[in-house]
């Protein structure tokens, strides 16, 4: 039926790059040692400059210091971290309001739910159609007991890219602290901690053809956060736990492999597929921004029709994407962030998201359009809604 | 490699069965709403002297269990009369799918549910129903057993979640054994009133949830 697989669910995982297999791979066979015995044994000074080094890179990449990333399990661990580590640092102090946006990722609002149900006030910002914050709301809503803004820099599902210097210079402006989860945009959009004044950044290993079990947290000196994984002194003291020395050292050399001229094709591969979707196939709209949206992302409802279907036949075709239906979720809940933009139940049962990647090319875009307007078709025959739309399709199409 | 789904809910999903729509169907329904994120369209020709279903055609807005399970009930109640189609329950059409995932009991319940409103309609146009009844708790209770509570997949009231029914001067009140900011309380509440307010004597239907 199909003579590969073509994976096109990157924002959710990416293959390893085998060049960052390659600079992990000493780490589990020679330097093994943990980097807390540097005063112990050489194996333990080796892992100590290991981990120091990836720390470095990294930073650099946000314009950081060493000492201001730490080394978390991931992103959800990392956001985790931001909100609750600082509502513990400053609940007491200085008060007990957390402000996030409404199509956070569940890192995020979930800890912000769960604050919630510890006695802190949330305050979740509204998004308009194209899923961008407000900036007067977002004013409007910070009050002295305001301790933590989190909002992110780019949308998981639909992909739209904050404007995260406007953002944090109004928190910086209004004196609270600001952090942004950059799952998604960290090695495709660029975040200069020098210029944009950040306190806090998620990141992490997984969507960027890294390791799974690897992230970062990015803490600006002196933003008081406490601990709260208890252990060891590791990661300056601020997260316990073995490091992962293998994990940090891919970590680093995948931010590194991706390059500009990459994004610029994997943008080129969005566009090719959002603009032939949106004049091939009938009926469909596009989700969130047409311009400023993740090199890698596309997000489009099809009218009419349910996304698990979509999603399965696709399978049968060899193409892995995701659908922000119910029926796909565990949670059988339709997707907050269409929800949030504004959309129906419809819009957000019928909506498909593509991820691509280094893996992905020209080829794949144009098969996965030519499989999705027979699948598309199919369905709406099988379908009882918008036939009487459907019936007559070429209407508008030539009027000379 | 194993698919939540058997061979034969697969292989109904890609070549549904009776698919489409019957322009002079003698009797029709719309079971589900884009809300609960599934529907089905049942359409049924019937002959008038064996009461038996002569063709039946079904239209889909759902996942692959909802698809599946409208394509084999087409199957099983094709031949049969209106007192037997009623009859076929989601275990008989469960059993000839191979089974479905527990999570997506949902989703199939509403062909069963299609067809049998299919029957229904016919008998209504056919002059075939007694007198309308009013409303009354057991009645509403027996509604809200076709709401499912999406953590189990299982109805309310076999998870006991329906703490209270009241039902006064015409207006339903339902409280729900969850607290209001529960995950699923939006959801769960949207379904009740699409199940209850069609009720022809209600003027009124509040749903509550317990804390």
């Amino acid at each position: 039926m199909f003579e590969k697989r073509i994976y096109m669910d990157n924002a959710a995982s990416t293959r390893l790059d085998e060049r960052v297999l390659e600079a992990m791979q000493p780490y589990f066979f020679d330097t093994y040692a943990v980097a807390t015995s540097e005063f112990a044994y050489t194996q333990g000074i080796e892992a100590r400059e290991a981990l120091d080094e990836a720390r470095g890179r990294l930073g650099k990449v946000l314009n950081a210091n060493p000492e201001e990333l730490i080394f978390t399990s991931g992103s959800t661990e990392s956001s985790n971290m931001a909100l609750k580590g600082v509502a513990l640092a400053l609940g007491k102090k200085k008060g007990k309001h957390v402000i996030v946006s409404k199509i956070e990722d569940f890192p995020v609002l979930h800890s912000a739910q769960s604050l919630e149900r510890q006695g802190f006030q949330v305050t979740y910002l509204s998004v308009d159609g194209e899923g961008f914050i407000n900036m007067d709301e977002l004013r409007d809503s910070i009050f002295d007991e305001t301790i933590l803004v989190s909002i992110q820099h780019a949308n998981q599902e639909i992909g739209t890219i904050q404007n995260i210097h406007n953002i944090s210079s109004i928190c910086r402006e209004k004196g609270t602290l600001f952090h942004t989860d950059a799952t998604h945009t960290f090695g495709h959009v660029p975040l200069d901690t020098g210029k944009t004044p950040v306190d806090l950044i998620t990141v992490s290993a997984h969507t960027l053809h890294g390791p799974k079990g690897i992230g970062g947290l990015y803490i600006r000196k002196g933003t008081p956060i406490a601990k709260w994984m208890d252990g060891g002194f590791q990661e300056f003291g601020l997260r316990a736990g073995l490091e992962n020395i293998p994990g940090a050292v891919g970590f680093a050399r995948a931010v590194e492999l991706v390059t500009e001229r990459e994004n610029k094709r994997l943008q080129a591969m969005r566009d090719r597929i959002i603009d032939r979707i949106l004049a091939e196939i009938p009926d469909t709209a596009l989700n969130g921004h047409r311009q400023k949206r993740l090199p890698q992302n596309v997000n489009i409802s099809f009218h009419y029709v349910e996304g698990e279907s979509i999603t399965l036949h696709l399978d049968m075709h060899g193409f892995a994407v995701s659908t922000g239906s119910a029926c796909f979720s565990r949670s059988l809940q339709g997707s907050h962030v269409i929800y949030g933009i504004g959309g129906d139940h419809e819009r957000a049962h019928g909506s498909i998201r593509f991820t691509l990647s280094r893996y992905n090319t020209m080829k794949d875009a144009d098969a996965v359009v030519k499989t999705l307007a027979e699948i598309i078709g199919e369905l709406r025959n099988i379908s009882p809604l918008g036939k009487e739309k459907h019936g007559k399709e070429e209407k508008n199409e030539i009027s000379i | 490699m194993k698919f939540p789904y058997s061979e034969t809910v697969l292989e109904h999903f890609r070549h549904p069965r009776n698919v489409g729509k019957i322009e002079d169907a003698d009797g029709k329904s719309m079971e589900g709403s884009p809300a609960c994120g599934d529907m089905v369209a049942v359409y049924i020709k019937v002959d008038p002297g064996t009461k038996t279903i002569s063709d039946i055609k079904f239209e889909s807005y759902g996942c692959a269990s909802n698809i599946a399970t409208g394509s084999i009930i087409t199957e099983l109640a094709k031949g049969k009369t209106l007192d037997e189609a009623k009859k076929i329950t989601w275990k008989q059409a469960s059993d000839a799918l191979g089974g479905l995932p527990k999570i997506k009991a949902h989703c199939s319940v509403l062909a069963i549910e299609g067809l049998r409103s299919a029957i229904t309609n016919y008998e209504e146009r056919h002059g075939l129903v007694k007198e309308r009844v009013s409303t009354t708790v057991a009645i509403i209770r027996n509604r809200l057993k076709k709401v499912m509570n999406p953590i189990t997949g299982l109805d309310l009231v076999r998870t006991n979640l329906i703490k209270d029914i009241e039902l006064k001067d015409s207006k339903a009140r339902i409280v729900i054994d969850l607290p209001a900011n529960h995950q699923f309380a939006p959801a769960i509440k949207e379904e009740i009133m699409e199940k209850i307010e069609p009720l022809w004597d209600l003027k009124e239907v509040a749903v509550e949830f317990a804390e």
